[in-house]
């Protein structure tokens, strides 16, 4: 310790705790190189491109989640939020065509849409949580039903396709590159900066902190915890818009199967990232690498037979466990 | 106070909705209670939307006869529908496409003893003898068409990439059929996945298949709702020329392709989801007819190509 001090280094503490800081990096980076003995055509540029443009719709819901469950709420409607409003978006999109053709201008009209329903979303699941005093649990456990049901009946039961014609408009939102980048990275990344801003440097984003940390020493220094909570979950539904304006023209399709599970791996991606389930604290860049790595599981296993597909979920489960182990580990 | 007000209201929302879906006749000369599995994915999609239209078609042509519809989202679920179509509606007859085979068997058993007139669509009880008439699907058939297909395109040699549906007894009868036909040959399969019979995991699977294996003659989707997943994919690395595709069922979109003689989509194999339109229509024939109709029929999987696609092609249908 004494020398340290002498060097002026007391700050810079290479123990236990920089390790636990940056765990999930070192989770990340072991399974990049892991993935690399696997089979190297996993370093291939095609693959880094897939990998990234995959993560950004779990990426961008997940930065979401993580100002919920900051603020000690939790969503688990975003995944059937994403199917809804991937069918709303299509309908209005396919409706507008006859009049407005298919240019760039009925992709504007169904992004605008999009943006619109997610912050109704958003706010249903927040005005109930705060305004009805109901558990954030109850209410998205509730929604979850409701959207994915709302998306099978829009559907009847099957797919909702987007106009060919507006597909080959809309296309480009998804597969273009830009300087090598595809487009839905860019925008990931883009989010990631904003919502790390937002949650440092804002007064929002320290209340959130706040709420989630001592929810009722909060209300007495007079934060605005009702507002504070709505805001998160309007936060959430219109990052699950941004996602599902990207995830669109993926496939150009919506149906009941869309965005399944996607709730649960937000969560995983949060909390992977450090970010503490019972909220207080958290960190964006976190949650950027939880959901890397999370795609990076199934990018592995799809390049090797090592193992039986048959164990896809036993790999992952161990993989999400031991990643959340190693940053706490030893924490007593 | 007021809050109570509101979930009151919706409530009674809820309550007003709920006896609209169910219409009750009270004079109803015979009720028929069918029971399916919730639109999951697209084919179950189909199975919905078939069911409704047949019930609909029926309830205006037979007006003293009642039906109900049941979705349910899992086996456990689908128990319980039988179980209340039975206390609840007394219907007379079921018409069941199960979940699974053996966790139905007994509660249709149980009908059955009943005195329920028992229908079975697709799938087999575990236990023979219990359905009184078995309007069955062919996924071993499925499996083997698609197998004779691609070992006689591919002259019998080649390499191939395989992605499955869910895990589950279809699914397997399916792979087992197509595997032992492929066994034989010289072709090579490279690997599987499951791709739960869903447009984004084929999509992912396959970008994942195309970065690894530097030469792929022919992709087995074997639904084509994957199918779909995996053309894109394709598509956005440009190698269209260098395989096909084989999906399944016949969804409206393929079956398209098929007809407008798409290189990468030559063929595929139906599996079609009206056969619960089948089921329910034979057995109201049952007690409408005055000859015994009873027994099994087989919906055989076909192979769909641009010459025959016309008769497998609905364009209303959501699947």
């Amino acid at each position: 310790m004494k020398i340290a001090k002498a060097f002026g280094l007391e700050d810079l503490k290479l123990d236990y705790s920089t390790f636990k800081a940056i765990g999930p990096l070192v989770a990340l980076v072991f399974l990049f190189i892991l993935a690399t003995i696997i089979n190297p055509a996993f370093l291939s540029a095609g693959n880094l491109r897939n990998v990234l443009a995959r993560t950004a719709f779990i990426g961008i819901i997940a930065v979401g989640s993580t100002f919920v469950i900051v603020a000690g709420g939790i969503d688990l409607s975003v995944g059937s939020m994403a199917a809804f409003i991937s069918g709303v978006m299509i309908i209005a999109m396919n409706s507008i065509s006859g009049y407005l053709g298919f240019g760039i201008q009925t992709v504007l009209v169904g992004m605008a849409v999009s943006v619109g329903v997610g912050f109704l979303a958003g706010s249903f699941n927040g005005l109930f949580v705060t305004k009805g005093k109901i558990e954030p649990f109850i209410v998205t456990l509730g929604t979850m039903g409701i959207f994915r049901s709302l998306v099978t009946y829009l559907a009847d039961g099957g797919t909702l396709s987007l106009d060919f014609g507006i597909r080959a408009t809309y296309r480009p939102v998804y597969y273009q590159l830009i300087l090598g980048i595809p487009v839905p990275v860019i925008v990931f990344a883009l989010i990631a900066i904003i919502s790390t801003i937002v949650l440092k440097k804002t007064s929002f984003g320290r209340y959130c902190l706040a709420i989630g940390s001592n929810y009722e020493v909060a209300k007495y220094s007079a934060i605005n915890v009702s507002r504070i909570r709505t805001m998160t979950f309007i936060i959430q539904g219109l990052c699950v818009a941004i996602a599902t304006i990207l995830y669109v023209p993926r496939l150009g399709a919506a149906s009941s199967s869309t965005g399944l599970m996607w709730e649960l791996e937000a969560i995983a991606a949060v909390i992977i990232g450090g970010t503490a389930l019972k909220g207080g604290y958290g960190r964006i860049w976190g949650t950027i690498v939880g959901a890397i790595i999370l795609t990076l599981i199934g990018n592995i296993l799809n390049l090797t037979d090592l193992v039986s597909p048959y164990l896809n979920g036993t790999v992952q489960g161990l993989i999400i466990i031991g990643a959340v182990m190693f940053q706490r580990g030893g924490n007593k | 106070m007021k809050k109570a007000g509101i979930g009151l209201l919706i409530l009674a929302v809820i309550a007003v909705f709920g006896f609209m879906g169910t219409p009750v006749r009270a004079e109803a000369e015979m009720t028929f209670g069918i029971s399916i599995p919730a639109a999951t994915h697209g084919w179950t999609g189909g199975v919905n939307y078939w069911a409704e239209r047949t019930v609909e078609r029926l309830r205006f042509k037979y007006p003293d006869y009642n039906f109900i519809l049941a979705t349910a989202e899992g086996p456990e679920e689908q128990i319980n529908d039988i179980e209340d179509l039975y206390a609840i509606h007394n219907i007379d007859a079921l018409i069941i496409l199960p979940f699974e085979s053996d966790p139905l068997t007994n509660p249709v058993r149980y009908l059955k003893e009943q005195g329920v007139f028992i229908t079975v669509v697709d799938r087999g009880l575990a236990e023979e003898g219990i359905e009184d008439i078995y309007v069955a699907g062919d996924n071993p058939g499925l499996g083997r068409v698609s197998a004779e297909y691609m070992i006689d395109r591919l002259d019998g040699t080649g390499d191939i990439v395989v992605l499955r549906g869910i895990p589950t007894l279809i699914d397997d009868q399916r792979f087992d059929a197509f595997m032992e036909l492929v066994d034989e040959t010289d072709i090579n399969v490279l690997d599987w996945e499951y791709a739960h019979w869903n447009r984004d995991d084929g999509y992912e699977v396959m970008q994942d298949y195309l970065t690894r294996f530097d030469h792929i003659d022919a992709v087995w989707a074997q639904d084509d709702d994957i199918a779909l997943g995996v053309i894109e994919a394709i598509r956005e690395v440009g190698r269209e020329d260098e395989m096909f595709v084989v999906g399944g069922a016949g969804m409206v979109e393929i079956i398209e392709r098929v007809m407008a003689g798409d290189e990468l989509t030559p063929v595929t194999v139906s599996y079609p989801p009206d056969m619960i339109a089948a089921g329910i229509e034979i057995t109201v024939l049952h007690f409408d007819s005055p000859s015994p109709i009873l027994g099994e029929f087989i919906i055989a999987s076909e192979l769909i190509t641009p010459e025959n696609a016309e008769d497998f092609y609905f364009p209303d249908s959501p699947f």
